[in-house]
């Protein structure tokens, strides 16, 4: 990532979580991980003043309690955390899911391999891309 | 790109448009490039119903009659066109354009390199993750618009 700053990981499955936090590591990303169950808890995250504005949000869609696109609603309706890019990482290929994440203006929407090497290899060119790509927030 | 619609390119330095477009003949990028010199040009493109819309937009952001910031403003607020992912190009590294242009929602901020070789490389990622990642079909209508015409219609 171009920024030293936290990645949110909005997802309900610990072993999904699991997985992403080792191909990171395995991709070497230094960027810690903040790990949210759902979206009411990540805007709970988000809203409070202590804690570090992350670089990037991955997203989750099927969540209990609120979810992504009940999350990208609220987020992209707050003038302070409608920067944030958020792409949505799901294993949903619903055409409906990937309207209603576009027209929230998502900054990518990647359907996650069941195999890790290719789980991976996405990952790699998400974090080429938002190394590349300027981030909101500049600095650590 | 992930699929063969245009890439739409507002761009208003006729040189820098061919860089671009000769960078994404050097990588292989089938994609036919729609270039427009201004937001008011691109406007004027993607609601023209006869012209078929863009996979992705790449916009500079200093350009005349209708810069790219006033062109986000107006596209972000259209339902069919704020589907559409836009990634500015550009030289700025204004923080203010860069918190300005995040602010509408941009799907990427890439700050041309000058050089050729990592201006193509630059390219080259941009590609992969526009492959990657999924598009909006720009074609379907929405929720509201679908209620709106199965309540119209009939049979």
């Amino acid at each position: 990532m171009r920024s030293s700053k936290p990645i949110l990981l909005v997802e309900d499955d610990n072993v999904d979580a699991t997985t992403v936090r080792r191909a990171l590591k395995d991709l070497n990303v230094p960027n810690s991980i903040i790990h949210q169950l759902d979206g009411e808890d990540a805007l709970e995250y988000l809203r409070s003043g202590d804690n570090k504005r992350p670089c990037v949000i991955l997203l989750d869609l099927n969540m209990p309690r609120m979810n992504g696109i009940d999350f990208l609603k609220i987020i992209k309706n707050d003038d302070e955390l409608k920067q944030i890019p958020v792409i949505v990482m799901t294993t949903s290929k619903d055409e409906r899911d990937k309207m209603d994440s576009f027209e929230r203006s998502v900054a990518g929407y990647i359907i996650k391999s069941p195999d890790y090497k290719k789980f991976m290899e996405s990952l790699k060119i998400l974090n080429l891309y938002w190394t590349l790509s300027e981030l909101p927030y500049p600095g650590a | 790109m992930r699929d063969c619609r245009p890439i739409l390119l507002l761009e208003d330095d006729t040189v820098d448009a061919m860089t671009v477009k000769r960078a994404l003949k050097e990588l292989h990028v089938l994609n036919p490039l729609v270039r427009v010199a201004n937001g008011e040009e691109a406007l004027v493109y993607l609601k023209d119903e006869s012209k078929e819309k863009p996979c992705v937009i790449l916009l500079d952001l200093n350009m005349p009659k209708m810069n790219g910031i006033e062109f986000l403003k107006i596209a972000k607020a259209d339902e069919k066109l704020k589907r559409i992912p836009a990634i500015v190009l550009t030289t700025s590294k204004d923080d203010q354009d860069r918190l300005k242009t995040f602010q509408l929602s941009i799907a990427g901020f890439v700050v041309k390199p000058v050089d050729y070789i990592k201006f193509v490389e630059a390219m080259r990622i941009v590609n992969l993750y526009w492959t990657l990642s999924e598009l909006p079909n720009s074609e379907q209508e929405s929720t509201n618009e679908k209620l709106q015409t199965h309540t119209a219609g009939g049979r």
